[in-house]
This record gives C-alpha cells, structure tokens and sequence, in this order.
C-alpha cells in the first residue's frame, strides 16, 4: 500500500531541508513558495495520456551524499559510462554529488562547471538572473515540486567569446527508490561561446525494488552568437517515472541542438522545448526512444519562434514493442512578427507489435504570414520491401529486420558526440529491442 | 558439380492474377541466356517470382538450383543457395551503410565464428567498387538512399561481385543507365563469367547485349517462352522489333494480366 501524500512536501519541510543543507536564503525563500504552490498546483495534462494514473509522488526523502575521493569508488555502472582520461565530470549519485572536475585549461578561460547547489553558492548572483527562468516554477505541480525538491544538480557557464571543445559530461545515477533524485540543469553560454555538454541519467535495476520518481528540468540559455549542443540519455529501470522538461531560450544568432534519446523502462514524459527569441536563431532536436512492455510515454517536442528568420527542426524517432504506448507531438509555433521564420518536424513511429501504440500528433500553430513550415509523420510497420531486398542477399530474416530498426534510429545515435555514451545507447538499443 | 538451374512449368500469379502461364528453361554454368521482350509480358515477374518476393505466388511447376528445390526455400536461403538477382529497383534503406550491409551479406554465408576480417573485407569491397568505377564515399552512404538510378545499378553489380553466386538474373539491368555506364557494368558480368555461373539476363533492349553476348536469346509474351534462338535473335529483334514474332505466332496482345 501506497503512504505517499498527494503532495509530497510543504513549505515547512522545504524550508528546512534548506536550511540545513546551509542553501543561500533566496533559494530557501525559493523552495518554501514553490512547496507552497506545489500543494494548489494541477499536474500537467500531456495530450492523450493520463500522467495523474502514475505514481508521480513517490519522491523519497533527501539523502545526504557521500563525496567519492577517487573514481573509482563510483559504481561499476557509472565507470563505464565515462569518457575515457576526461578531465570534465560531474557525478550525481542519488540526492547529490559525489564527484566533480573542471580542466585547469577550462577553469582559467573562467568556465565554470560545478552542481547547481555548489553554484548557488558560490555563483549566486549569477545562477539568480538565470534559474527557473526558462522553466517558471509556478507552471504547474511538477514544475513547482521540482523547484521545492530539486537537489544535485548541474551548473555549466561559459564567458563571452570561449569554445569549449570537449564535451563536459555529467552521469545522474540513481540506486535507492527512498532517495529524492531529481537533478536540475542550468547551461549558460554567454556570447559567441560554445559548449556541448553530454549526460546519462540511469538508475541501477538490480537493486531497486521501490517505485520512484525522477522529476527533472534543463534549462538552457543561448546568448547572441553562442552554440550549446545538448546530448542526453535516460535509463531509468520499470519503477521509476522519469518526469523531464528541457528548455532553451536562445537569442540572436545564437543556436541549440538537443540530441536525446528516451531509453527508460518506466513510463515517460518528456518534454523538449527551444524558445527562439532572436533573431536568425536556430534549433534542431532529435529524439529517439524505444518503448517495451506496458510502458506509456508521452514524448513532446516545441519550437517557438519570436525571432525573424529564426529556424527550427524537430525529429522523432520511436520504434514501439510489446503492448507499450506512446503519444508523441511536436508543436511548431510561429509568433506574430517572426517573419521568414522556418519550422520543420518529422515524427516516425515504427510498430513491431500489434498491441503497441504509437500515435504521431504534428501540430502547427502559425500567426505571421511570411513564413515556412512543413511536417511530415508516419506510423507503420518494417517495410516488407525492405526484408526481402535484404533477404534477397542471404541475410536471415531476423537480421533483416535488426538492420532496419537500427537503420531508423541511427541518424540520432550517430549525433551523440561521447564515445562512451553512443556506446551505451547503442547497448541499450540492444537490450531494449531484443531483451 | 557443373551448376545447373532449371525451371519447369512454372507458374505464378500477383494478387490473383495469372502473369506466368508455364515456364521452362535450362540454364548451365558458362551459359548467359538473354529473356527478351515489350514491357507488360512477364520477365521482371520471372525473376521476382524466382527470387520468392512475397507478392508473387507461385502456383504451379518447379525451379531447382543444382537439384535443390529453391521454391521450398525462403527468400534468404535461395540467396545462400547460389541464387542472386540484380534488382530493377532495388529498395532503399535508411540508417543502413552500404558496407555494414555488405559485411552482413557476405557473413550471412560464413559458420558463426568465422566471420570475414574487417580488414579483408574492406580490401575486397574497395578492389571491386574501383573496378566498377564507383566513388569510395558511396560505402558509407546509407544504402541506395539518395543514389540515382545508374549509381543503384552498379551498386547490384557490386553486390555480384561480391557474393559469388551460382545463378545470376539480372532484371533490366540496362535501364537507365548511360552509355559508360553500361560498358562499366558489362565489364563487370563479364568478369564473372565462369564454367560454375550462368547468367539470366532480362531486358527489353538489345544494346546490352552488344556488350555481354548471349548464347541463347528468349523470347517471352503472354507470360510464356514463345521463341527461343541463338544472338542472332536479339540482332533481328533490335532490327526489326517484335512485331514480326507476333505475327509468326498469331499474338495480337503480347502483355499478360493487364487490367
């Protein structure tokens, strides 16, 4: 029997986690009326799937971190997912983080690179003109319970004019349904900069038994002329609920890409959105996701244009087994004045189960004439052309059909810029389309 | 053994409808036979049906490739069995390199365990893709994605080189391709021809066969063999075209299951 409360925390308890994790008074100020709005708020309402049946309050309770001093203290699991000999890692391991590095290289440059609690303090001024910003904690009762439980964290800021080369990776990990997981991350790249940032949120299967909820948000903000290239996978076991909303706010010129790909066990909602507030700015996100069992996702992509001959495109890529289902939307909205703005969105489901649901919503919402946009979406099963052709040179049926699905995913898995992580995702391909 | 391919009163229909009305024919290893004829008369669903694509059902006769009946067999397993045919329009398939598809191609015929090195693999797709004068690039493109049609055409004779079979069918190989285009895949047929292969080549067009001469020329109408002869056919069918044959044998319409 469930003993969650429909609202997991009140301003109270909020306050004095707060406190007592020494947090600056802004946030504690912070906490307490997002706790508070937590308990009036309605959850959010995805098109066509009913979140509110998911446990979506089994949050747990603060788990005070115990830093690691070497790497290898970190989990067998979390080991393999880092980038060979990088000098850039941040390590969340349940309620907070146990394992960071900056470059001396990128320190001097004035990189900064730490867990957004750290940043609070140390950046708080900074982390104040950016934090739910993109994602205002009032939207809804997610958003509002994360800002009241959000702990971990990432914080990435890059100055004016610096390019970051390597990928900055973080793994958010997960082995304790109790513990409250729920990572926030701020991404700041100030003018003319660049950055790619890489993470993998996983929880450890073998040894969660509870069920859990993992509610987190990215925000990213894009200043004139940077570029921030967003890499990431989630791979939550059955019992979590993975609950993620990533935003961009990007300005003139300036440009986001998200690759990302939706691998968890659990039902899903996931919500990637870029804001396209100046001029010429751009955003491309690409989503893959494979759905097992009777998993439910709900898997969103959104371009907002603002900005004149700002330009978008938005792939998803979903293969659905089992009795899973998955509602996918992509909303392309043009504002009024954004002229010669351009919007595409292509959304694909491949079936391989007649129980499974996939369900492709491309939704145009366009209030400025002088504009372009397309859609295109498809939902269908392996090509029977297709095996034969590959039959047709040896190839069993089986392996017909395995090249074909990893045919289909492959221009997303191919995007992600870290060895180790592409190599997991394509082990978690594996697992998921052939366990 | 001598490989030997026969078709024995084979008859196949799509979506019920009768196209192959009872072939026969011998092909023997060193033999190319040459199926001529106008569009609409049954050759691309010979080799179609040859070949197992689901589509096509085959409701009458025999096909056997070195005394194994191929028509028991599935699509993958003919293939295995010696059996290739060169696609009129082969599919394409997204997220697919030409390379990781040809690899799984050429171990699909090797014992688990005993797959072909990366190395030597590389060595052999690189050595015949020079051959068919194809740029290196198109080994990691996705598979025929984006190719036009001439690139497609080389990328089956690639494929033939690569495979080795017993029995080729080459289904309108000469369609769309230009003229240097065409001598670069003749060379290629050429290369392959051995006492082991026999060759089936289907076309509607006698230039081909300047390239790659035939030793028996087929005619085919009303999804039959009406007449079959030596090259000496396909010059007077490129001379003359195929109206003196219709008239020869009382055919007014040669197409079969047209609506």
């Amino acid at each position: 029997m469930s003993t969650q409360l429909t609202t997991p925390t009140d301003r109270g308890s909020a306050e004095t986690l707060a406190r007592g994790k020494g947090e600056p008074e802004w946030l504690v100020a912070l906490r307490g009326e997002a706790a508070e709005l937590a308990g009036t708020l309605p959850w959010p309402k995805p098109e066509k799937v009913r979140i509110e049946r998911w446990n979506l309050t089994a949050v747990g309770g603060y788990e005070t971190p115990a830093s690691a001093s070497s790497l290898g203290d970190l989990p067998a699991d979390v080991q393999e997912l880092i980038a060979e000999g990088t000098e850039n890692l941040l390590v969340q391991h349940n309620s907070g983080v146990v394992w960071k590095q900056l470059s001396a290289e990128l320190a001097a440059k004035g990189v900064i690179f730490t867990d957004l609690e750290t940043a609070c303090k140390e950046h708080g001024d900074l982390v104040q003109q950016y934090l739910f910003q993109a994602v205002k904690k009032d939207e809804d009762k997610l958003t509002a319970l994360h800002a009241a439980l959000w702990n971990g964290g990432v914080f990435v800021y890059v100055p004016k004019n610096v390019e970051v080369e390597l990928p900055l990776q973080a793994v958010l990990f997960n082995d304790k349904a109790e513990a409250t997981f729920a990572p926030h991350v701020l991404i700041v790249a100030d003018s003319n900069s660049r950055v790619s940032y890489v993470d993998t949120v996983v929880s450890d299967k073998g040894s969660i038994n509870g069920e859990f909820v993992h509610p987190s948000v990215v925000e990213v903000f894009v200043k004139p002329g940077a570029l921030v290239r967003f890499g990431s996978v989630h791979s939550l076991g059955e019992k979590g609920v993975d609950l993620t909303l990533r935003r961009a706010i990007v300005e003139n010129d300036g440009r986001v890409e998200w690759v990302i790909g939706d691998l968890n066990d659990g039902h899903t909602l996931s919500d990637t959105k870029s804001i396209m507030q100046g001029q010429g700015s751009t955003s491309e996100v690409k989503v893959i996701s494979v759905g097992k069992n009777a998993q439910q996702m709900s898997l969103t992509t959104q371009a907002v244009h603002f900005g004149k001959s700002s330009d978008s495109n938005m792939i998803t890529r979903a293969v659905m087994k089992d009795s899973a289902s998955a509602i996918i939307n992509g909303i392309t909205k043009i504002e009024h004045g954004a002229t010669k703005a351009n919007g595409v969105q292509t959304e694909k489901v491949l079936m391989l189960s007649p129980k499974a649901r996939g369900d492709a919503n491309p939704i145009l919402l366009i209030d400025e004439d002088d504009v372009t946009a397309g859609h295109a979406a498809s939902v269908g099963q392996v090509n029977p052309e297709q095996v034969y052709y590959l039959m047709s040179r040896g190839i069993s049926r089986q392996d017909a059909e395995r090249l074909i699905i990893y045919g289909f995913l492959a221009p997303v898995v191919s995007e992600i810029s870290v060895e180790a992580v592409r190599t997991q995702l394509q082990r978690l391909l594996e697992r998921k389309l052939e366990g | 053994m001598a490989t030997q391919f026969v078709i024995d009163g084979l008859k196949a229909e799509i979506e019920g409808k009768e196209i192959l009305k009872g072939i026969n024919l011998e092909i023997k290893g060193g033999e190319i036979h040459a199926i001529m004829g106008p569009n609409g008369t049954g050759k691309s669903t010979l080799a179609s049906a040859l070949m197992g694509h689901p589509k096509y059902e085959v409701t009458a006769g025999s096909a056997s490739l070195n005394g194994e009946d191929l028509l028991e067999m599935e699509v993958d397993e003919r293939a295995r069995a010696g059996l290739f045919l060169a696609m009129q329009y082969p599919s394409e398939i997204p997220g697919v390199t030409n390379s990781d598809f040809l690899r799984s191609a050429i171990n699909a015929r090797r014992e688990e365990g005993n797959e072909i090195s990366l190395i030597k693999f590389i060595r052999q797709m690189e050595g015949k893709m020079k051959e068919l004068e194809m740029n290196p690039e198109f080994a990691h493109r996705y598979l025929n994605e984006g190719f036009s049609g001439g690139e497609k055409k080389r990328n089956e004779i690639l494929q033939m080189l690569l495979l080795d079979p017993k029995i080729v069918v080459l289904d309108e190989i000469d369609s769309g391709l230009d003229i240097d285009a065409l001598r670069i895949v003749a060379n290629g047929v050429n290369a392959m021809r051995s006492e082991e292969r026999g060759f089936l080549i289907i076309t509607h067009y006698q230039r081909l066969l300047n390239y790659i001469t035939p030793d028996f020329v087929h005619v085919m109408m009303q999804g039959r063999i009406v007449k079959s002869g030596g090259p000496e056919l396909a010059q007077r069918l490129e001379n003359e075209g195929y109206d003196w044959v219709k008239e020869e044998l009382g055919i007014t319409d040669e197409t079969v299951g047209q609506a």
